[in-house]
């Protein structure tokens, strides 16, 4: 079980994997569309690498109400528990 | 009259230089991008031949990490030669409407292909990357240019197998004649040093086997050559308009007079031995390009210094240009390259329209006895070529019978 920090500097680490974007600006509040610009691609990406980092399943129905950093962070916090 | 198409940016990667300042120099000096393969898959599968001839700068020193991860290296090798060929030609200012991009591939994004096959086969397909279909595409290299530089008026990808990046600069000239663009970005990218062509080309008898003797191993027109060595990278064209680049003031290397592209119709894999569909190539090449035989000075061949692909040239070269082929200086550069299969034939037009344009030809290594049966006037110390008006040509032949010719004259 990770604590929500854990999964957002995690999930900060697969997103700079992916896009470059600077770890610290990957912030729960941060929309990954209008915000970071990561494309539907980038997303399915990172998406795909979240499950494998934290063990968890993410259904693609599920991958367009992620629409913040935050909500990202909560779906993961809640499919560990 | 058909519009003049002139040459004004070049661009290269390749296992003699990462770019071409550093390719020309070496290719005029002579020196071996053969080496041993160091990655582990050569001694994993057994491979019959462990060599070949790898990039000598990686991509991923010039292109930033997230851009090279969403590119095949065959993609990658056509940003960083195209990238560098746009530079050189100096356009600041261009209607993007009008700039088109013809970039070839022999076999397209076969790394990508073959591990998403094994991340599929090992983790499932939740584990195959979205970025596959996109990064595995033949035209993948054709689309990167266009994103790249905004090049709206068409991207192309020609595939001819060995021809393909000849073929590139064909369909270029064709875009700029027939008014469909001013500029064009041609080129060829080829990464195909991954086991699995390896074993393929090895299985075809098509490799030279010198494992012990890499930078020995490509001979083309010795009597000793028993194949190809394998070669990636990437070269790049900026063909214009004259018109269009005497406007902008443009410094202008060469003018692409013509071009020729034909089929053997003969065998799927084997040259026409008595190489006819070559000698059509080059005769419709130099009808297109209005030049003589007599006018040609220098022919980068195609010459992969495999035993039976070496000969059919010289027998189409000796039908084309009549008994003028003993007054021309050959350059068989992939003794230095290897073959790059489809960028072979763009990275061969680079030297050829530097050889142009310096004055100066490519030399050949490893021919130490020429085949009796080939005797052309082989380049293999410095030469340089005369002043005033010349014509140059760089000849490329692909599995499928394909063949392609480009007449390079002087400005």
């Amino acid at each position: 079980m990770a604590s929500n920090e854990e999964i957002l500097s995690g999930l900060a680490e697969i997103v700079n994997e992916e896009t470059g974007l600077a770890p610290e600006s990957v912030e729960m509040d941060k929309s990954f569309t209008d915000d970071l610009d990561i494309d539907s691609i980038s997303m399915m990406t990172i998406v795909v690498n979240a499950e494998e980092k934290f063990g968890v399943r993410i259904p693609d129905e599920e991958v367009k109400n992620l629409k913040t950093v935050g909500d990202a962070v909560n779906f993961i916090s809640g499919a560990q528990a | 009259m058909p519009r003049k198409v002139v040459i004004t940016g070049l661009g290269a990667t390749t296992p003699i230089g990462g770019d071409v300042p550093t390719m020309w120099a070496n290719s005029l000096k002579g020196v071996s991008g053969a080496r041993t393969i160091e990655a582990d898959w050569v001694q994993k599968y057994e491979l019959p031949v462990t060599f070949a001839a790898q990039i000598a700068t990686p991509a991923a020193e010039v292109l930033s990490r997230v851009e090279a991860k969403r590119m095949d290296p065959s993609t990658q090798f056509a940003v960083v030669a195209s990238r560098e060929a746009w530079r050189d030609s100096g356009i600041e200012e261009v209607d993007k409407d009008r700039l088109a991009v013809a970039f070839a591939t022999g076999i397209g994004g076969v790394w990508t292909l073959l591990d998403a096959w094994d991340v599929l086969r090992e983790k499932g397909p939740r584990r195959v990357l979205p970025m596959t279909v996109p990064m595995l595409m033949p035209n993948g290299p054709a689309a990167a240019v266009s994103l790249d530089l905004g090049a709206r008026a068409g991207a192309h990808t020609p595939v001819s197998a060995c021809a393909s990046g000849t073929e590139a600069l064909h369909q270029g000239l064709e875009l700029i004649r027939s008014g469909k663009a001013d500029v064009v970005v041609c080129g060829g990218a080829e990464a195909a040093i991954h086991p699995m062509p390896i074993a393929a080309f090895a299985a075809m008898q098509a490799l030279s086997r010198r494992n012990d003797e890499p930078e020995l191993a490509s001979r083309p027109y010795d009597t000793n050559r028993d194949g190809f060595v394998m070669g990636e990278g990437a070269g790049a064209l900026v063909i214009e308009a004259e018109e269009h680049a005497l406007a902008r003031g443009a410094r202008i290397y060469a003018e692409l007079g013509g071009t020729s592209v034909t089929a053997d119709a003969y065998h799927i894999t084997a040259p026409d031995p008595e190489g006819l569909g070559a000698t059509r190539a080059l005769k419709a090449a130099l009808f297109d390009a209005r030049a003589q035989a007599e006018d040609v000075v220098h022919v980068n061949a195609h010459a992969t210094s495999t035993p039976v692909g070496d000969k059919p040239e010289y027998t189409a070269l000796k039908a084309a240009l009549g008994s003028h082929v003993e007054q021309v200086a050959v350059s068989a550069t992939k003794s230095q390259t290897g073959h790059l299969l489809g960028a072979s034939g763009a990275v061969e037009a680079v030297m050829t329209v530097l050889a142009i344009y310096d004055r100066k030809v490519p030399v050949t290594i490893n021919l130490d006895n020429q085949d009796p049966e080939i005797p052309l006037d082989v380049v293999t110390s410095p030469r340089e070529l005369p002043q005033g008006d010349i014509v140059a040509l760089s000849n490329s032949f692909g599995f499928g019978g394909h063949n392609a010719v480009i007449v390079l004259r002087s400005v």
